[in-house]
């Protein structure tokens, strides 16, 4: 991509933490932390990567996506109406009685959403069972599944790997937001997921670790993974949880709370500022 | 006498699949490491391309099944009751019931007839379980017929079925010219005004021959196969309670949760009558020859007819 096209991106990745903060906002509850950390990824797919049509989400040949970290959801809808499956004005009805957002994703009522997840370590599995039709039909669209680093803790994540590397899922591109942070604390404090490269590798993956808030080098490893045949790809996505509102970084306390009005006034004008230096460049 | 042709319901299923898929490309089999067991090796064998072992990771096949489905597959997914509906029960309920996605699942080798594997493998529990998922359809089909026609009926419902599979080799009642299956519409297989027998599945045909033997010692008893467990045919429970003034359901599973509460809910709600439920009290079963545990826990038709006699006297 070229420096424009990057400093579109970019102010996209922040259009959609301002995104995520109005809605967990008014939801006044909801998952910023994750969310934030997963936002240059998501971005990154839906306006770069991925084979989609707003206006035609159901289209039987497109690129899916399965937010198997379903409580990120905030962050995948901020990037859903931003690329137009629905308005922003939306957002604001995030988790609230009759909304189209419900707390984790629901596919049957968000446009847009290719798989409802939320329960930990099943996403990953409908993801396989997407590339496992994309193969037996012989069509050759991908399927991207995002997972958190601490989801790595349910098995069925690892029955699903083992079933994606089975089956030679080239077409499947798993993403860990190796954000390093859970409810309960430390990732590896709480249950040691390190070495995950090489648990990765043992899994029969072809594993690309990168800077998750960086758009080039997510770019360069969805290109590369691209290019990986005969086995599935997981990009380790090392991220800073809460990335983007300085109080929020690396704290776990904002894995699942909302800020209150004074917290949102000053995360808003951080993302605002950081649109404002990104827009004069 | 001719010798009567035994078959298990899991063969039925096999072949049943077997006979659809020829039409229907979209059909696809997952197992977990079971295919001999759930007979879906029939299907393999047949459509090699079409079949997806999972190994033994039923969370991960019901996932699995559940992304097929929301690209436009109907996988049909089998393995054991149990580890179906208990081990993948927060996978069926989150992955599949929630987004209402087109998925069968079959759960085979269901209740005490499994027989000598015991207590881990009798699954008791799998239609109470499934009942209480919204939009799950549970199917407990009673002979080879009527397993050959549930399955189709599963393929033509959009939406995730639960069919129940049994392991014991068992004879066929059902006239296969004259029958018909649909989905929550109970059959009278014996008219009777003194009481009325519902019963489900494997033990139908145990409570066909009890009651037949009943009408020679002066009780008419009236039969209905409730094949469908979910939903429950209303209708023919309202008429029955309003005709014969009591009910007794008859299931290979436990009296809480399945058929036995199923039509309670029924009865209590529009015409309440007394319900006697037979079937597993609520406790594991163990290990021995099918045919055995049936006659120890009261499910074959000579322990049907000394329990029906005794309700009713």
């Amino acid at each position: 991509m070229n420096s424009q096209e990057l400093l579109e991106l970019k102010k996209t990745a922040c259009k959609v933490r301002i995104q995520t903060i109005e809605g967990v906002y008014n939801a006044k509850s909801g998952h910023p932390g994750g969310s934030l950390s997963a936002a240059d990824i998501m971005t990154y797919l839906y306006f770069k990567e991925m084979n989609i049509d707003p206006k035609n989400p159901k289209d039987p040949g497109r690129d899916r996506f399965v937010l198997s970290k379903g409580h990120c959801a905030p962050a995948l809808y901020g990037t859903l109406a931003l690329r137009g499956y629905f308005s922003t004005n939306e957002i604001k009805t995030l988790r609230h009685i009759g909304s189209k957002l419900q707390g984790h994703p629901d596919m049957k009522s968000t446009p847009g959403i290719d798989m409802s997840s939320g329960s930990l370590g099943q996403g990953i599995s409908a993801a396989c069972g997407m590339a496992l039709a994309a193969k037996y039909d012989g069509s050759d669209y991908r399927v991207y599944a995002m997972l958190g680093d601490g989801e790595c803790e349910e098995g069925q994540v690892w029955e699903a790997f083992m079933f994606a590397s089975h089956y030679q899922l080239d077409n499947l591109c798993v993403i860990i937001d190796f954000n390093k942070l859970q409810i309960d604390g430390n990732v590896n404090d709480v249950a040691g997921l390190e070495p995950l490269d090489s648990k990765l590798e043992g899994f029969g993956f072809e594993v690309i670790q990168i800077n998750g808030n960086d758009l080039e080098e997510i770019e360069a490893a969805f290109q590369k993974a691209k290019t990986i045949k005969g086995k599935p790809t997981a990009i380790i996505a090392d991220t800073i949880k809460g990335k983007g509102v300085s109080y929020m970084e690396d704290q776990v306390g904002w894995h699942g709370k909302a800020p209150n009005t004074e917290e949102y006034r000053k995360a808003m004008d951080e993302l605002n500022a950081q649109l404002n230096t990104l827009e004069a460049e | 006498m001719a010798e009567v042709k035994k078959i298990a319901t899991r063969e039925s299923f096999g072949l049943a699949l077997c006979e659809l898929a020829k039409d229907h490309p979209e059909i696809v089999v997952l197992d977990a490491d079971l295919a001999a067991a759930t007979k879906t090796e029939i299907f393999k064998k047949a459509y090699p391309e079409r079949f997806f072992d999972c190994g033994i990771a039923e969370a991960n096949m019901i996932g699995v099944a559940a992304g097929l489905a929301s690209c436009g597959k109907v996988p049909f997914a089998a393995t054991f009751a149990m580890f179906a509906t208990g081990r993948a029960y927060e996978q069926i309920r989150n992955s599949v019931g929630y987004p209402h996605l087109n998925v069968k699942i079959a759960g085979s080798h269901a209740g005490i007839t499994v027989g000598e594997d015991g207590a881990t493998h009798q699954c008791c529990e799998d239609l109470a379980l499934m009942r209480t998922i919204p939009g799950m359809v549970v199917l407990n089909p009673a002979d080879h017929y009527e397993m050959t026609e549930a399955v189709k009926a599963a393929y033509e419902y959009n939406g995730p079925v639960y069919i129940r599979l049994g392991r014991l080799a068992i004879e066929s009642f059902n006239d296969p010219d004259n029958y018909r299956f649909e989905i929550g519409k109970g059959i009278t297989l014996k008219e009777g005004n003194d009481v009325t027998v519902i019963a489900t599945g494997l033990v139908v045909n145990e409570a066909l021959k009890a009651v037949k033997a009943l009408e020679d010692k002066g009780i008419n008893a009236r039969l209905i196969n409730m094949h469908t467990i979910k939903p429950i045919d209303k209708d023919i429970i309202i008429r029955a309670a309003k005709e014969t003034g009591r009910i007794i359901t008859v299931e290979e599973h436990n009296i809480i949760g399945g058929l036995g509460e199923a039509v309670c809910s029924v009865t209590s709600e529009y015409c309440p009558v007394r319900v006697d439920r037979i079937g597993i009290e609520d406790v594991y079963g163990h290990s021995g020859p099918a045919v055995g545990l049936l006659a120890e826990y009261g499910l074959d038709a000579a322990g049907l007819e000394n329990r029906i006699r005794a309700l009713v006297k």
